[in-house]
């Protein structure tokens, strides 16, 4: 009895003391390795169960945040483009695609124009509610025609060197727009004004604001959030 | 060592290494979860209310989480998740298979066995109620147990995937709803898991031995020992087992 009891407490210690300084300490680079592991093959399943066709709920009557929609940068200041400074404002698309693209933003308000009321889910657990106007990627990519090499796509901005690359089906979603409208109005300077990445397939940080380049790409970029140990893929 | 006749084989070994994978899953868990909660620690949408959580906005304390910030709970989170599932799912299996779903799946009778059960912890009945293997307060605790499991594995999919799984996030109610639900029903699981660890050092510690060895003394169970919280703690050295509970 007294050697069950000795040890069951040894093995209730070492099993308590190993949880306890895993919690305490850096990973260990074992652990760093399997965390790693589940990563890479959540991506796998995520990518496997992605569908084209499945949308956001948001009811019609739903209330969108409005002023109370949080307004977030990397920089120091609100990124703001001054045309006297950097020139009209343009948006490159470029990469592995057949004809590379250089749109103002009277441009991208000349192509197809969607509207749609959707969630916006930010990985510290919020969504927030609003109404976006802008180009489905997916139609951008019509006129741009991707190469077969392109698999990936990078959406970089004026942000500080603010980018993220996704994975070329989320970007294909129907509800992934260039969006330049946000509730009725043009986009503000605090969303990302003049354009940005949105999109409810993603999570916020996958969504670049203050956009100025797509590039297709036939490798992954990582990213600004996701080079610092946020899942690269951010799906939703 | 001479075995002792009351000595019997309890506690299979698929549930004593599915019991101890859950404690190390659960806790990493419900620290990595607290952790990712405290990066939003509210239930509103920005610029809405949520009047059914009290200390909306207030932080869990850091050391009850696990993690260290937030993308690395996000990924311990959702790395433990695959052990807690198929950890459950061995579990469930074996208890379907095994035929063991008896010793936690309520009969007709368990309310009345309940209920006295709790007059006899209260001191209004003297003798501890007869019972298998598990009393029938013990046996709601781990019937309720897989039941919040689940609900928090569905609201933990819905809140994970609430585009490619929206279907289940609005069975939920919405993402806000799912996450509040995910919240709510850990908090019960970990509080259930509570009182059960209190009541193993306060009622049964005999009981460790057979999660951990599979050997229980059933000279010395709370029915033999009249065993109330703290009460007949320690069993009498020697002796015949006055009354040996029948399996």
């Amino acid at each position: 009895m007294s050697m069950d009891r000795r040890r069951f407490l040894g093995i209730t210690a070492a099993t308590m003391s190993g949880t306890l300084l895993a919690a305490c300490n850096k990973n260990p680079r074992s652990a760093a390795r399997l965390l790693a592991l589940a990563e890479r093959s959540n991506e796998s399943v995520e990518r496997a169960i992605f569908r084209h066709d499945t949308m956001d709920r948001v009811p019609a009557s739903a209330r969108v945040a409005g002023k109370d929609f949080p307004k977030y940068f990397v920089s120091d200041t609100m990124p703001i483009w001054d045309p006297a400074v950097r020139g009209v404002w343009r948006l490159e698309v470029s990469g592995a695609v057949r004809r590379p693209l250089s749109l103002t933003l009277d441009d991208l308000m000349k192509l197809p124009r969607v509207t749609q009321k959707v969630d916006h889910f930010c990985v510290e657990g919020w969504n927030a509610r609003a109404t976006w106007s802008g180009v489905r990627m997916s139609d951008l990519a019509r006129v741009a025609e991707p190469t077969a090499d392109a698999q990936y796509v990078d959406f970089a901005g004026f942000d500080q060197d603010y980018h993220e690359s996704w994975d070329m089906e989320s970007a294909m979603h129907p509800l992934t727009l260039v969006a330049y409208g946000m509730d009725g109005r043009l986009l503000g300077a605090p969303h990302g004004a003049p354009a940005r990445v949105h999109s409810p397939v993603k999570l916020g940080y996958k969504n670049t604001k203050y956009l100025t380049r797509i590039v297709f790409m036939p490798a992954r970029n990582g990213g600004y959030w996701s080079d610092q140990g946020y899942e690269w893929y951010g799906g939703t | 060592m001479t075995r002792s006749p009351t000595l019997v084989r309890r506690t299979h070994w698929v549930i004593r290494l599915t019991h101890w994978i859950n404690v190390v899953a659960i806790v990493v868990m419900a620290g990595s979860g607290l952790r990712i909660f405290n990066a939003y620690p509210a239930f509103a949408r920005p610029g809405e209310s949520f009047p059914l959580n009290p200390w909306e906005g207030h932080a869990i304390p850091a050391s009850l989480t696990f993690g260290r910030w937030l993308g690395g709970a996000r990924h311990w989170h959702f790395a433990m998740m695959w052990l807690l599932v198929a950890n459950a799912l061995l579990y469930l299996g074996f208890l379907f298979l095994h035929g063991e779903w008896r010793d936690v799946v309520p009969r007709r009778g368990d309310a009345r066995d309940a209920l006295q059960m709790i007059r006899f912890y209260l001191f209004v009945r003297k003798d501890h109620p007869h019972q298998g293997k598990h009393n029938a307060l013990q046996k709601s605790a781990y019937f309720a147990m897989p039941i919040l499991g689940a609900i928090i594995v569905l609201s933990g999919l819905a809140i994970w995937k609430p585009i490619t799984l929206g279907v289940l996030t609005a069975l939920f109610g919405g993402y806000k709803w799912a996450r509040f639900v995910h919240f709510v029903a850990m908090t019960l699981l970990l509080l259930l898991a509570l009182v059960h660890v209190f009541m193993v050092f306060a009622v049964d510690p005999y009981s460790l031995r057979s999660m951990v060895t599979g050997w229980y003394d059933e000279a010395r169970s709370p029915e033999a020992r009249n065993a109330r919280p703290f009460y007949h703690l320690v069993a009498p050295a020697k002796g015949p087992a006055a009354k040996g509970p029948v399996r």
